[in-house]
């Protein structure tokens, strides 16, 4: 008899909270339309949608896009899913087009999967962007590019050209074999190389995959290293796998140094001029104003002052490079792209500033 | 000639035999593939590396023994490393001894909740474990408040696990060695593979199983408690994705080893050998020029190679031992 008035009142509490939960939501939707309908700009609601949970440089990229929508009056919806493949993203954007978001700023895990799940937005009348990492040019208004692809391309490879001081071998170290970002990336840093003959003396011996797992980065690091005794340098264009390659170069003491794309925060440790560090600089962009400029284009887009085509300016408050505009897409010209700037030395002199940033 | 036929029995008859074959068979062709991969450094390094698939299939094999699984096993690891790394990152505490401490008896926490639910509650094992798969995991991330514990932050603790300190080989040395004697000449021992031979005839006979069982899930969630704490350690950095996807590797190091996933038959010896299989491989893939894409490919032909010629002594060995009776 306790047992069943226990499960009773259990059903009864979860009917309860049901109900509470439904009539939240339809309050809160009816809001939105109300607003809609009068048309008044600072009420419009603006989503991101980052690659995955529980990645500091995710959350400081979203923290940056909340900060400009709130400041303009705007409601933010922040969206990371649990885990960083394209199908936790496509549940994601689907509640969101359900909502009835005005904008959604989107770092693409999966160029294509997304596509379909973007026009299903663009049909629903939702301004739909990209940022970090981008979908399917056809499904988005624009890209705001953290750095050119050229540019990435070109940092990189000086830096290998410099620290390999002008000649010798030296190898990458990327994230998975099928990630955009870095494969784009690697393919410019290699037409950079192949266009000059100043970088003719430096030989790229293998590009290996760590997954962005530290134990298969710190696996891969160490079979580069056994595998090209002659190795100068190793680069790797990705958070995790540079943390883990540094790790492994300074434990070892090697004389093979490092540079990449990395986190102050996570690299303090191993940046330095001195051999007892392994890295003597990398880059990165700032993903704080990342998130902000993805902020201004997704209020730029919704208000019409842009529409993504190519040559559109908008205004992008206190930021560095403002006004920003829309540039063709290198190789499809028919689509946009916003490039936050050029990417940012981290050397022994400001890791400490930045580390405490981010 | 009736020598060798016995030699070749001997062989064929013992499933740890047939396992050290095929580890020598796949050291002659990576060697021959990669002539520096024997080096005293390589092998350190296979070891340091995959000090983790190590030192948690010995908690599996107790695991598996009472017939049992546990998928929870690199959640739990997330988990307690996470909280590891942040202990550090906050400063609250830098001593390494106190902090392996702490790792191993969260570990030793969510490995009990999970025997309890499955010796007092008769849930699945494979379904509890799976939920706490998700509860551990997602712990994990909300304690990470989208943080991470990096390098600069685990300074000192991360001496412990450094490339070239022999922390992590001592830790699994002493691990194995109490295995290996509780497992063979205790009372608890031969209980965990009475229950998982047949469980009724262990009650009847006087051993408390669901102590046993419970008992066994804690000593899988201890370990993997340590072992989140050795990560943290041995890669300086503690993210709540660390090794995810990871606990296959270590079922794959039992299996391999002779395991039975239907319990009561299994090994510490071989379980050691199958770990040591998998660490080799995950080790040589990249050394031997395997293009990074195919690495998974070859990997998973290996582990199934394996396994069906160990079915197959397995099948040589009942026979044999059939055989003996009729005679």
């Amino acid at each position: 008899m306790k047992k069943k008035l226990f499960s009773a009142l259990l059903c009864a509490t979860m009917v309860v909270g049901l109900l509470a939960g439904c009539g939240g939501g339809s309050s809160s939707s009816q809001g939105g339309d109300a607003s809609a309908a009068g048309g008044d700009s600072s009420a419009h609601t603006y989503a991101i949608v980052t690659k995955s949970a529980g990645n500091p440089y995710n959350e400081r990229e979203a923290a940056g896009f909340k900060e400009v929508i709130e400041a303009s009056g705007g409601n933010c919806v922040v969206q990371n899913p649990e885990s960083a493949t394209a199908d936790a993203q496509i549940s994601v954007i689907q509640s969101l087009i359900s909502q009835g978001v005005d904008s959604i700023a989107i770092a693409a895990n999966d160029s294509n999967a997304l596509a379909s799940v973007c026009q299903e937005a663009l049909d629903a009348g939702i301004k739909v962007l990209t940022l970090d990492s981008d979908v399917n040019t056809a499904v988005r208004a624009s890209f705001c590019n953290q750095a050119g692809v050229q540019e990435v391309g070109q940092a990189l490879i000086d830096a290998v050209y410099d620290i390999c001081g002008g000649e010798g071998q030296y190898a990458i170290l990327s994230a998975t074999s099928q990630a955009t970002n870095q494969n784009a990336w690697i393919d410019a840093m290699k037409s950079v190389q192949e266009s000059d003959e100043k970088y003719s003396k430096l030989e790229l011996v293998e590009v290996a995959y760590g997954d962005d797992e530290p134990q298969k980065s710190t696996d891969q690091t160490q079979a580069l290293l056994t595998n090209y005794p002659e190795l100068k340098c190793i680069c790797a264009p990705t958070t995790v796998g540079i943390a883990a390659a540094a790790k492994v170069l300074q434990d070892q003491k090697s004389s093979v140094k490092l540079t990449g794309l990395g986190l102050p925060s996570e690299m303090k440790e191993y940046i330095g001029a001195d051999d007892a560090h392994s890295c003597p600089y990398m880059f990165l962009w700032n993903p704080i104003d990342l998130g902000k400029l993805a902020a201004y284009a997704s209020i730029a887009l919704v208000d019409g002052t842009i529409t993504g085509a190519v040559g559109d300016t908008f205004e992008a408050g206190d930021m560095e490079n403002s006004p920003y505009t829309l540039s063709a897409v290198a190789g499809d010209e028919s689509a946009s792209e916003i490039i936050l700037g050029p990417p940012f030395k981290f050397d022994p002199d400001n890791i400490e500033e930045w580390a405490a940033v981010y | 000639m009736k020598n060798k036929n016995s030699l070749l029995k001997k062989i064929t008859g013992s499933r740890e035999a047939s396992l050290v074959i095929v580890l020598v068979v796949l050291l002659v062709v990576i060697s021959i593939m990669s002539p520096s991969f024997l080096s005293p450094t390589n092998i350190g390094q296979i070891f340091r590396n995959n000090a983790l698939t190590l030192l948690m299939a010995l908690g599996m094999l107790c695991v598996m023994l009472t017939s049992g699984i546990d998928i929870s096993i690199t959640s739990t690891l997330a988990f307690t490393g996470m909280t590891i790394g942040l202990l550090q990152k906050y400063d609250v505490i830098h001593n390494t001894l106190l902090l392996f401490v702490i790792g191993t008896l969260i570990g030793l926490i969510c490995g009990t909740i999970n025997g309890l639910i499955i010796a007092k509650g008769k849930v699945a094992p494979i379904i509890c474990t799976m939920g706490f798969m998700y509860v551990w995991r997602g712990m994990a991330y909300v304690i990470s408040n989208n943080n991470w514990a990096s390098g600069a932050d685990v300074a000192g603790f991360s001496d412990f696990g450094k490339d070239g300190s022999v922390g992590p080989y001592i830790i699994l040395t002493v691990a194995y060695i109490v295995f290996f004697i509780v497992m063979k000449w205790t009372k608890f021992g031969r209980s965990i593979y009475a229950v998982g031979s047949n469980a009724e005839a262990a009650r009847i006979s006087g051993i408390n199983v669901d102590r046993t069982i419970i008992s066994a899930y804690s000593i899988m969630g201890m370990l993997a408690g340590l072992a989140g704490v050795l990560s943290v350690s041995i890669y300086a950095s503690a993210q709540p994705n660390m090794q995810y996807g990871k606990e296959m590797d270590v079922i794959a190091a039992c299996v391999i080893g002779g395991v039975s996933m239907s319990g009561g038959r299994g090994s510490v010896v071989g379980t050691f050998l199958g770990a040591v299989i998998i660490a080799v491989i995950a080790k040589a893939l990249p050394l031997v020029g395997i293009d990074a894409i195919a690495q998974n490919l070859v990997k998973g032909a290996i582990i199934l190679f394996v396994v069906v010629l160990n079915v197959i002594t397995q099948r040589t060995m009942d026979k044999q031992a059939l055989m003996r009776r009729e005679m």
